[in-house]
């Protein structure tokens, strides 16, 4: 099964094929539906509540929503597809936020703030890489190890206690002066993002190497991959992306908690697997994370916008997640 | 004063850099634990000018020392503002006690080690307990166990099953928390034709949540010209009162008034606000926390009250443990015993009289 090394998100599909076949099939079977419950999503909202649905406003609230756990997703997306799995992305937000809004690191301003949040990720990826690369140990457990003491960290540096940002530079990125022609900074870093995440993915030996190993990794060792490597950067990835996040969270909340990311894995796993990323590895894409997100976002904006309490809303989401993932299926397999 | 946060542990400083095969790995690798030390050094929380030392409580103790007494105090984890103050309150208190001698066990959220904390402090025979379960329910048990021993246990706010398991219960009003934010919004927007008013909730699978929500309902029935139009649940977290406010200003174009069940969440929902660019509501916070208080003094947003759920009732429940272990009722009050349950009130904290309750507001 050496195809797997060569055919970068489509395991199913020959290699024959020509790149541009290729994309538009893909876009065609694994995208059409979510981007139907997407449209069905829109048309309730357009008939629900109007005016309130169908503003420019609401269409920046939704994608602001969606961008910081989208940069999560991108980067679960990764590790799911190199046959991993990262259960610690909302600790590590936490622990990145509340690290990069003491006291101390607040002095530094902006560039103090942003370099704390990113390192604190990356170094929390680097031990999940580490541990899960060379260890060896399952990535459920080692993940789940450094969620406990991520969240922990966070705790005893907090102290619990809300940390409020006092920098103006940070708060001012996220008020609506800061918007590039009408779109807030944060979407900016979401779309930057996905974008380069779609790049490594489909069009960089980095991402071939991600699908191999993630659909057979014994394959991908004979032919020469550095599978622990491999898997060492794409937790690392995971992490810098949570770093992102983190930055991304402050500057829209004003401030760094330990509760933050709360239930983060749950969310970027679940938008990831109606995104069609197969939860064993080997299969995915960025564009379906991002679909998957942007679905969630907007039914909990949906919801909220027509005043449904919580417990509705949960209900919903559940039965939403089935009926998408169901649906994929059938398109796929016919 | 609080201690001084440790600044060497360090989770991401990864081992052994030997393990790196290439020599731009070894690179990569020094240079991340080189900055991850870097970055140790930035977890300190301490402000230049914090220095709430020699802070008196308010309303000291005035009375002359008695019998010793030794008080057990066992608590959940302290893993937000709220049961910090809780905890700070309660030693502040004993300390300010020439005849108290406070013996606090570490906060914990587990009950059953809660359970085996509380059974350490009945062995050490402490004369009175003074307990904030982490489940009412769950620890009655222990409860009843001391009060069997012969030690009188003061019950802090998440009450028990029996009241067999304490000799006092003080806690806080949620009940009365929704009635008076809803009366203060009522009372302000009187005369007002139909005015509207949104709910920020806490946690909805909370009773606590539910109960906020019922007194705030029962308020405002008595001012016809008032109608609640939305009501959405964060989650007591910044971020969930930043996400779920966003939503709500975004369903309600227009409203006169927004109650907040929880100040800290309320840093989220301002935000929001601040993002949203409204400005035509008054709003309403919960708890009491400091820089609500603060905000509230400014008087520079659309933040003008909050209503308390004190954890001065931390403070009161040493004063209680104390009047028991001597024997003595409350003064102020003809009883010869000390009363069987003080429900607290939940005053309405405004510009006017913001300064009196300032040194409560929690961090």
């Amino acid at each position: 099964m050496l195809t797997a090394a060569t055919d970068p998100g489509a395991g199913s599909l020959p290699p024959t094929k020509s790149p541009a076949r290729r994309a538009v099939s893909r876009i065609d079977l694994r995208h059409l539906s979510l981007l139907a419950v997407l449209g069905a999503l829109v048309v309730v909202g357009a008939l629900t509540k109007p005016s309130e649905f169908l503003s420019t406003d609401n269409l920046q609230l939704i994608l602001t929503q969606a961008s910081v756990i989208g940069v999560v997703t991108v980067g679960v997306t990764f590790v799911i597809i190199g046959g991993g799995i990262d259960l610690s992305v909302g600790a590590i937000v936490a622990l990145a936020s509340v690290w990069a809004t003491t006291v101390a690191t607040q002095e530094y301003g902006l560039p103090g703030i942003l370099f704390c949040a990113l390192l604190v990720g990356l170094g929390c990826g680097l031990v999940n890489g580490l541990l899960v690369a060379y260890g060896p140990m399952v990535p459920f457990i080692a993940t789940l190890a450094m969620l406990a003491s991520a969240r922990g960290l966070a705790l005893q540096i907090s102290d619990g206690r809300t940390q409020v940002v006092t920098v103006e530079s940070v708060l001012d990125l996220g008020l609506p002066d800061a918007y590039v022609l009408g779109i807030p900074p944060l979407v900016l870093i979401f779309a930057a993002v996905s974008v380069l995440g779609w790049l490594v993915l489909g069009r960089t030996t980095f991402g071939r190497r991600t699908v191999a190993i993630g659909g057979n990794p014994e394959a991908s060792r004979l032919a020469g991959i550095a599978v622990k490597r491999q898997r060492l950067l794409l937790y690392l990835l995971s992490g810098l992306c949570c770093g992102i996040a983190a930055f991304m969270l402050v500057v829209l909340t004003g401030s760094g908690q330990n509760t933050n990311g709360n239930l983060y894995e749950l969310d970027a796993i679940a938008a990831a697997i109606i995104g069609g990323t197969l939860l064993s590895g080997g299969r995915g894409t960025i564009t379906g994370s991002v679909l998957g997100v942007l679905v969630f976002t907007t039914i909990t904006n949906l919801f909220a916008l027509n005043n449904l309490q919580s417990d509705v809303q949960q209900i919903a989401k559940g039965a939403i997640i089935v009926a998408a993932v169901l649906v994929q299926k059938g398109r796929t397999s016919s | 004063m609080r201690e001084l946060r440790r600044t060497g542990d360090s989770p991401e400083q990864p081992p052994a850099t030997g393990q790196f095969a290439s020599r731009r790995n070894l690179l990569l690798g020094t240079a991340a634990a080189g900055a991850a030390l870097l970055a140790t050094g930035c977890t300190s929380n301490e402000t230049k000018d914090e220095s709430d030392s020699g802070k008196q409580p308010a309303g000291a103790p005035g009375d002359k020392p008695g019998k010793k007494v030794t008080i057990g105090f066992a608590g959940p984890q302290a893993d937000h503002g709220w049961l910090n103050a809780i905890n700070e309150e309660g030693r502040r208190r004993a300390k300010a006690y020439e005849d108290v001698t406070l013996v606090s066990t570490e906060g914990s959220n587990d009950t059953a080690q809660q359970i085996g904390q509380i059974e350490t402090l009945i062995n050490k025979k402490v004369d009175v307990l003074v307990i904030l379960p982490a489940d009412g329910k769950a620890l009655t048990g222990v409860g009843l166990k001391a009060m069997r021993a012969g030690i009188p246990v003061v019950n802090l706010d998440r009450v028990f099953n029996s009241p067999q398991a304490y000799r006092c219960w003080i806690g806080g009003d949620n009940y009365g928390m929704g009635l008076n934010a809803g009366r203060y919004i009522g009372e302000r927007l009187k005369g007002k034709k139909n005015a509207k008013v949104v709910e920020l909730a806490g946690m909805d699978s909370l009773e606590l949540t539910q109960e906020r929500t019922r007194g705030f309902d029962d308020a405002l029935k008595n001012y016809p010209n008032i109608r609640k139009v939305a009501r959405q649940a964060a989650e007591f977290t910044v971020e969930s009162g930043q996400k779920k406010m966003a939503e709500l200003l975004q369903a309600q174009p227009k409203f006169d008034a927004l109650w907040n069940h929880d100040d800290d969440q309320g840093v989220g929902a301002e935000r929001a606000i601040k993002q949203a660019g409204r400005d035509e509501f008054v709003m309403v916070g919960g708890a009491g926390s400091r820089h609500s208080m603060d905000v509230i003094k400014a008087d520079n947003t659309v933040l003008k009250a909050t209503v308390l759920y004190p954890p001065t009732m931390a403070a009161s429940a040493i004063d209680l443990a104390r009047a028991l272990g001597q024997g003595k009722g409350v003064g102020g009050l003809a009883e010869q015993e000390i009363p069987a349950s003080l429900t607290l009130y939940s005053a309405v904290v405004t510009k006017e009289n913001v300064d009196q309750y300032l040194p409560t507001g929690f961090n």
